[in-house]
């Protein structure tokens, strides 16, 4: 495997396929096919198969593949990474095709045919801008980032980057400051000793990169390390990380989901590294591999086209092959079996062979497709996880969670107070898949916990406030739901008096929906009727809902007095009250709540009557029957 | 009892609080032959009471009880007063009698030219419910340490319930103070340790995850300043293991504290941790060779009798877990050394956390906040219980920062409460000038003593008022 970026022909050689090998090869990988972490995609491009006739070549700005064939004569094909990219058209053969490449949005093609001239074939004309004089070795320039890298100076270890701006019309170049690699033998006397080959640039985190694959020498270190850079539009570049191999050989780097992918040849085996990872064994900033190592998920090249024969099954393909070739980010390109890949990272497989399940949160929140994995390493350590386990992991996700949320918490206060001068448009928090909600908890982690046989009630109820105690640590509101659900399971089993500490102490925090759910126990927990009633007290906007609670029970009296007691009474509805009251069948009860009613309408409307609207004819009717004409106020004893 | 010597009229008079006359629990099924009545007795204090002064005594209540059964079948008589004593009756279980008498407070007034001093007895200081509650509450002891009288029956017959209750009561009946007996002693309730959400969310988890590290362990109780903040027991049975920790155990373990003898900071040579726990049953010290891994059991109802669990209490600090542990297991070094070096770093560390967050408390709600009042407050529901009445409670004495007068009302409106269900308020002066306000509303009782001579009917209400929208005003109470 090379690493190479000459302007060249990406290799051609055709091997024989060792069959028996490669059987063998397939048989092992199945036995352990979950602890495959990275895979080739599922979509590769596909493009003709580099041969004598057929010479092809990768554009890393535009990630395009050029098949020519017959330097162009029979045509060029050129694929790009989705389907739609694809080009397709013929040029003069005029001699060996060295490079050709497009422009962005495929305007301008451009071929290279000596080692020094290019050719334009629509005849544009090319303007210089700018000219730098320095004495360059090689050179590599990182498309994403627009940075151009020049290896300098007789051993090629000072590199000068240079930043490219480019803007409708118009472009910069600005030098950047250089910087030094450390090489691990200095020779003497000085000659070329930094490879390009042994460099990437990258882009993690956000961040710029200059990884720098520094090989073992006998001297210093016993094994290989990748060496980064931080790289800085503004600044110094500093070595930032070191991230350790354990082995010797050739290797290949890539970036998958701002994790460095490690190839390595001869044990076709790859390592990956986070570096936002930290090692608490190791000194600051030095990276052990997160997981051991393991090769690529085997990968089948599927026959395709009217030749597929049903029984044959699809070949296996050559992982780690001499004759792949690997670009920047996470491009894996055969040029002889004609496939362009994207590596990928699988996440499943992580789960088991991270043990220590705090560092496996860290590592699979910061992936992108992390959602899925993550609840189901919550399910799992529910299940036979240890409490404190499973404390760290819900600590791990609320700190995420709470993030999100302050984020959002501001963009909508920054958008409420309206543009400000100065200071750009707020940018609306991107949720990603690491935000794991309480519904997303709920949905998938908790709720079907609660149902799960085998499981104590015990563990349950702990497993569930633990949940709660994670949210309140980290200041977030619990949702009702989850309340409900923590009821729910303690009055499943009959855990009432457990039920009762944890209100008491308010860790279930009170709401209106929490009370009504309160009140419903009743029947089987006689206790809960308090609850309620202090739950509603305490909201201090359920008046309404206590006067109701209490008529339900028969307390007019205390309904009447309550809502006295809080300055309700004027708004009443009177009849209400003198339903109740007539349903307790208390005669006395009846008279009093019917005269304190004729007080309150003799105060606010200066008459004793009730008013049509407030229905109470019925009552008024009751009342003389029972008590006579004369019980009533009188309007004139004003 | 001498309590107070006070001077009246020139004479020096003698009071003589309420005292523990007899003591005894007996079975009128057993030895109902003719000469066999000392079979009925199964424990009688004093002991060295004459037998046939025993029998008598017995054969009385028996005869007490059967007669005014005649009246209620169901409700058999539960007291009697006499111009001396006071007699209580309790059958906890079916045909099992527990029966105290206790001696009416007196005074004892000297008489001139040498004459016996004259007696006075005070009949109506003497609150059934209180001493009612007393009974009720040393069967509820016995039983959390030895199980029903019916258990020990059917495990040893009844030589081996005699053994028992001789050698509970020996010890028990020592402790009681009926001089100090009150309206507290009727609500038996709990008193519980204010803490915010967070940190009670702490020693939940902390709670979960010994249980889960330590899988012997079937219930935990927290309790911080002998106060309860956790129980893994179901109400009745944390009522009275809390009622024998803060009464029994606790003070005879502060004492030592409080002189400074012991400073029980160990350095723990493994991972090399301070903690302050210690065990304060089981061993005293898990170092020395000859240390004992035996720890008090106690019983606990479940859904189909009763279990019988080790009781072991641990303490960092002011904070104390109780962890429970089947009976059938047996406790070993191991086990023992495990849980202490598990628990004793968690619990030191979070007592620490409860002490810092309580100073925090303190200090917002401010000492102008710390009421002027002094209340007792009840909830049924919860058995919560509150007072700024009672003083701290020591091994010996529980102290009152009031006249017993002013309590003895205090009983007196609990009566007059318990009597109805509906809410309901009373307010009395008391001859003292002191206002005593008891208020009713649905599960809870609230005890107010106010000292406003010159107060009227509508100001001690609105005091009141004010009381409960500062002090209570997260529960629902009806003004």
């Amino acid at each position: 495997m090379s690493e190479d970026r000459e302007e060249r022909p990406l290799d051609r050689e055709e091997r024989p396929p060792d069959r028996e090998e490669h059987y063998l090869d397939r048989e092992e990988h199945y036995l352990d096919r979950e602890e495959h972490y990275l895979e080739l995609c599922e979509n590769p491009v596909q493009f003709e198969n580099a041969s004598s006739v057929n010479n092809v070549f990768f554009d890393e700005a535009n990630k395009q593949v050029f098949a020519v064939r017959s330097g162009g004569a029979t045509g060029v094909v050129v694929k790009g990474p989705d389907d739609k990219s694809s080009v397709a058209f013929r040029m003069d053969d005029r001699g060996e095709v060295k490079c050709i490449k497009f422009s962005i949005g495929n305007k301008i093609l451009a071929v290279q045919r000596t080692l020094k001239s290019v050719v334009l074939p629509d005849k544009r004309s090319l303007k210089q801008l700018k000219s730098q004089s320095i004495n360059v070795n090689w050179y590599q320039f990182c498309p994403e980032t627009a940075v151009l890298l020049l290896s300098t100076t007789v051993q090629g270890n000072v590199l000068q980057p240079f930043a490219f701006k480019v803007r409708a019309g118009s472009g910069t170049m600005s030098k950047m400051s250089k910087f030094e690699i450390e090489l691990p033998v200095v020779p003497k006397p000085a000659k070329l000793s930094l490879s390009e080959r042994d460099i990437a640039m990258a882009t993690i985190y956000g961040q710029m990169f200059v990884m720098y694959l520094k090989h073992h020498s006998r001297t210093n270190s016993p094994t290989a390390e990748v060496v980064l850079y931080h790289l800085p539009r503004e600044g110094v570049c500093k070595k930032t990380h070191v991230l350790k191999l354990n082995t010797t050989g050739k290797f290949a780097l890539n970036i998958v989901d701002n994790l460095v992918v490690v190839h390595h040849q001869s044990s076709q085996t790859s390592l990956i590294f986070d570096i936002k990872l930290k090692e608490p064994d190791c000194a600051v900033n030095t990276h052990q591999p997160v997981l051991p190592a393991r090769s690529i998920h085997p990968y089948r090249i599927p026959l395709a086209g009217p030749a597929v024969v049903p029984s044959q099954p699809p070949i296996p393909c050559q992982l780690y092959s001499s004759s792949w070739s690997v670009f920047q980010p996470d491009i894996i390109i055969s040029a002889s079996e004609g496939y362009l890949w994207y590596l990928q990272v699988k996440l499943p497989p992580t789960v088991n062979l991270l043990q220590d399940k705090g560092k496996l949160m860290d590592f699979l929140l910061r992936r992108r497709e992390c959602k899925m994995v993550i609840l189901s390493v919550c399910s799992q350590s529910g299940e036979k996880g240890r409490l404190p386990i499973v404390a760290t992991v819900f600590d791990k996700l609320n700190q995420v969670y709470k993030e999100y949320l302050e984020a959002e918490q501001s963009y909508t206060a920054a958008v409420e107070s309206g543009p400000s001068r100065g200071s750009a448009a707020p940018k609306r928090p991107v949720r990603t898949q690491a935000v794991v909600d309480q519904s997303d908890m709920y949905t998938h982690v908790l709720s079907p916990f609660t149902e799960r046989k085998g499981v104590s009630h015990k563990f349950i109820i702990a497993v569930l406030m633990e949940y709660i105690r994670s949210l309140n640590q980290f200041q977030i509101t619990v949702q009702h739901f989850l309340y409900e659900l923590v009821i729910k399971t303690l009055v499943q089993h009959g855990r009432f008096y457990m039920l009762h500490q944890f209100l008491q102490y308010h860790v279930l925090s009170d709401s209106k929906p929490l009370a009504c759910l309160l009140l419903s126990l009743e029947s089987t927990y006689a206790p809960a009727h308090q609850l309620s009633l202090d739950m509603l007290k305490r909201l201090s906007t359920a008046n309404d809902e206590i006067v109701e609670v209490l008529l339900s029970k028969q307390q007019v009296l205390g309904a009447l007095r309550f809502i006295r007691s809080v300055g309700g009474h004027d708004n009443v509805s009177s009849r209400k009250f003198l339903d109740a009251a007539r349903q307790t069948g208390d005669q006395m009860l009846f008279y009093t709540v019917f005269r304190s009613f004729q007080q309150r309408n003799q105060r606010l409307r200066g008459s004793p009557g009730f008013n049509p609207g407030e229905h109470c004819e019925e009552h008024v009717v009751h009342f003389k029957q029972l008590f006579g004409d004369q019980a009533l106020i009188k309007p004139s004893t004003v | 009892v001498l309590t107070a010597a006070r001077m009246a009229s020139g004479m020096q008079e003698k009071q003589y609080t309420p005292s523990l006359l007899n003591f005894f629990v007996y079975n009128p099924t057993f030895g109902q032959k003719e000469g066999e009545e000392e079979k009925k007795i199964l424990f009688y204090h004093p002991s060295d009471v004459e037998k046939n002064e025993k029998i008598r005594n017995v054969g009385l209540c028996e005869a007490i009880v059967q007669f005014t059964r005649t009246f209620c079948p169901t409700k058999p008589a539960k007291s009697l007063h006499t111009q001396k004593n006071r007699q209580f009756f309790f059958e906890p279980e079916d045909n099992f009698w527990i029966v105290m008498v206790v001696r009416n407070p007196m005074i004892e007034k000297p008489n001139k030219d040498g004459k016996p001093p004259t007696v006075e007895y005070q009949e109506e200081e003497i609150i059934d419910t209180v001493y009612g509650a007393v009974v009720k509450q040393c069967y509820s002891m016995y039983k959390l340490f030895n199980g029903t009288f019916g258990r020990q029956m059917e495990a040893g017959g009844v030589e081996l319930l005699i053994q028992k209750l001789e050698k509970f009561f020996y010890r028990y009946l020592q402790t009681l103070h009926l001089q100090s007996c009150d309206l507290l002693d009727v609500f038996g309730g709990i008193s519980f340790f204010p803490l915010d959400k967070m940190t009670y969310l702490k020693i939940q988890s902390f709670v979960n995850r010994v249980e889960e590290s330590l899988s012997l362990i079937k219930y935990t109780a927290f309790l911080y300043n002998d106060q309860l903040i956790w129980s893994g027991l179901e109400q009745d049975d944390m009522r009275i293991l809390y009622k024998y920790l803060t009464t029994s155990l606790f003070p005879r373990h502060s004492e030592p504290e409080l002189a400074g003898r012991d400073s029980p900071l160990r350095p723990e040579v493994a991972g090399n941790l301070l903690h302050y726990g210690r065990f304060l049953t089981g061993p005293t010290n898990l170092k020395d060779p000859e240390a004992k891994f035996r720890f008090p059991k106690i019983f606990v109802s479940t859904e189909d009798g009763y279990e019988e669990l080790h009781l072991i209490v641990y303490k960092a600090m002011s904070a104390a877990a109780c962890f429970m542990i089947s009976a059938s297991v047996e406790l070993t070094r191991d086990f023992c050394e495990q849980l202490d070096g598990l628990v004793g770093p968690q619990l030191t560390l979070l007592a620490s956390d409860i002490c810092e967050q309580f100073t925090v408390n303190r200090r917002i709600s401010g000492p102008e906040k710390e009421p002027q009042f002094k209340f007792i407050y009840f909830n049924h529901m919860n058995l919560a219980e509150k007072s700024t009445i009672h003083m701290r409670k020591t091994a010996s004495v529980c102290l009152t920062s009031v006249h017993p007068d002013l309590m003895k009302i205090l009983g007196d409106i609990n009566c007059d409460f318990a009597r109805v269900d509906e809410d309901e308020e009373i307010i009395v002066k008391a001859m003292t000038d002191y206002w005593v306000v008891g208020k009713k509303s649905d599960q809870r009782e609230l005890y107010v003593i106010l000292n406003q001579k010159n107060a009227n009917l509508i100001e001690v209400n609105e005091e009141v008022k004010r009381l409960c929208a500062t002090q209570f005003n997260n529960i629902f109470f009806l003004d």
